[in-house]
């Protein structure tokens, strides 16, 4: 079972990211649970969500304490929340970040999705979309295929740009 | 067809393939996603049932009384405080003998303020009359919703069935869903004693004591005869769609030395302690309780059994492992965990069977007690 930790703010799309990203597994064939954790929500507070991937149905319900893959879609989280917090000693972290960040040892990650969403114009309320990026982010991870992302952001976006954007980030993460 | 939804999604899911006459709701947390759905299916014309917006769950469930004995199949949706608000009609749903299908979200009740799982709310439902019970998964949400129409129009049967689902933990987890083509799995609503205007009666006279009892008696005859209904229902089901359910949801049972017995996710989760304890050596089985009424015969004789309580009964302990200790002579180890949304995970439970002491109770995350 792969198991995966979103942390984002209310309002970010970290809860949609989760979903669209099990509809994506579940695509490819897998079996795929997305759980966020509901506090109380308001927009800006720190939300986490929860991801697990496996060929078996999956009959776990309660939170992911050791993840293999910890995405952190605002960084500035990392003042407030440990987002490392369990990470497996061979895990992996995909920040939204144009940089490295310093101290991220281990396999990290770095794209620049809120750059990918603006570049697109792919802005709600004020906020740059991140959930559909950071697909195309986790395709080029092999977490799950291209084209089952770009099919589960279909089913669940009429506006194509949000595939564009998943496109982009497929591009521009190195790995 | 093959797909991806939410419990909430699940069991909108169900009520529109079931097709009911009228659904009347009030939006409750973590229940809402439920009436929400359904009434997209009725404004996109996909439903063609009377969506009843009311303002209170007492309303919801005195208009689905009034639909459901005018002759028209029924559903309404709540959680927590809501359920308890349309308590009064709760009663009078089942004593008045109408086959109404409700899906409970469990959820906590205040104060403190609190909207995630627990089992509190349906339990305290618990003699209404209402058959219940409980499911596990996505999936299940929306096969037992399907059957819970069925069972609850069944002639035999003909009182209300409420589908419980933990909130948040299933109602808000995404998981693969099966929807089906449902043909004539539900056959037309019949209420042999619905309203007929051709025919005017008095529905709810003041019955006196020579007679009450007898209506009484009746709730509970219906009630022993809805355990062969829920038989042939989940039998014909399994033949029809190829899923199989039963009053519990048994696992690696068969030559287990202690079993656990969970009800809801809990009870799904308790099959991955299971299977670490069998790692380990332990002879661990599990037991989901699908079932709370009727509450099912259970055969559990030279096990030790462990009873996870997401519910209490102030003053006296667990409601469930009361209910096992009553109805088996068991003496559990009765564990209360999950309160609240309280996080309990498959090593938790692994560790209330490693640890157990029959005849026991304790406070799962409460040192300080005895």
């Amino acid at each position: 079972m792969y198991e995966i930790r979103i942390h984002s703010r209310g309002g970010q799309g970290g809860v949609t990211a989760a979903k669209l990203l099990a509809l994506a597994a579940f695509r490819d064939g897998k079996y795929a649970t997305a759980c966020p954790f509901y506090g109380a929500e308001r927009r800006g507070a720190p939300v986490v969500s929860f991801v697990r991937i496996d060929d078996e149905p999956i009959k776990i319900y309660s939170q992911i304490h050791e993840p293999d893959l910890v995405i952190v879609l605002d960084t500035s989280i990392m003042d407030v929340v440990d987002v490392l917090q369990g990470l497996k000693d061979d895990g992996t972290v995909l920040l939204n970040s144009a940089h490295p960040l310093p101290g991220c040892n281990g396999t990290c990650r770095h794209v620049d999705l809120t750059g990918i969403a603006l570049a697109e114009n792919l802005v709600v309320a004020g906020s740059p979309i991140l959930n559909t990026p950071v697909l195309g982010a986790l395709a080029k991870m092999d977490i799950v295929t291209l084209p089952s992302v770009e099919k589960a952001i279909r089913e669940m976006f009429a506006d194509e740009r949000n595939v564009k954007a998943a496109e982009a980030a497929y591009e521009e993460l190195k790995v | 067809m093959l797909t991806i939804a939410t419990g909430n999604k699940a069991v909108a899911a169900a009520v529109k393939a079931a097709n009911p006459g009228v659904i009347a709701a009030y939006p409750i947390t973590p229940q809402t996603e439920i009436v929400e759905q359904i009434a997209d299916y009725v404004t996109d014309g996909e439903l063609a049932s009377r969506y009843i917006p009311v303002e209170s769950e007492h309303s919801a469930m005195a208009a689905c009384i009034g639909a459901s004995a005018g002759g028209v199949r029924t559903f309404t949706a709540t959680s927590s405080h809501g359920l308890l608000y349309m308590h009064e009609m709760v009663h009078w749903a089942a004593g008045a003998r109408l086959p109404i299908v409700m899906a409970n979200v469990n959820r906590a009740l205040g104060p403190g303020w609190n909207t995630w799982a627990e089992h509190t709310d349906a339990f305290s439902q618990r003699d209404t009359g209402w058959l219940q019970v409980f499911v596990g998964t996505v999936q299940e949400a929306y096969d037992a919703t399907l059957m819970a129409f069925k069972i609850a129009e069944d002639e035999r049967v003909l009182l209300p069935v409420m589908v419980n689902l933990d909130g948040f933990t299933l109602s808000h987890i995404m998981q693969s869903l099966e929807t089906a083509e449902i043909g004539d799995f539900l056959p037309p609503y019949h209420l042999p004693h619905a309203i007929d205007t051709e025919n005017p009666c008095v529905y709810g006279p003041m019955t006196g004591p020579a007679d009450y009892f007898r209506f009484r008696w009746d709730i509970e005859r219906s009630m022993r005869d809805a355990r062969g209904v829920i038989a042939d229902v989940e039998r014909e089901f399994a033949e029809r769609f190829g899923r199989s359910y039963g009053p519990t949801e048994d696992y690696r049972c068969e030559d287990a030395d202690v079993v656990v017995i969970a009800m809801g996710t809990l009870g799904k989760e308790a099959e991955v302690a299971v299977d670490r304890l069998r790692d380990e050596g332990i002879k661990a089985g599990s037991m989901r309780l699908r079932w709370f009424r009727p509450f099912p015969d259970l055969d559990l004789a030279g096990r030790e059994v462990v009873v996870i309580d997401r519910d209490y009964s102030f003053g006296f302990g667990g409601v469930v492992a009361h209910s096992i200790r009553s109805k088996t002579g068991i003496e559990p180890y009765s564990v209360i965990a999950g309160l609240g949304g309280q996080e309990v995970t498959y090593n938790d439970i692994a560790d209330f069977v490693r640890n157990r002491h029959p005849g026991e109770e304790t406070w799962f995350g409460v040192s300080d007690h005895v």
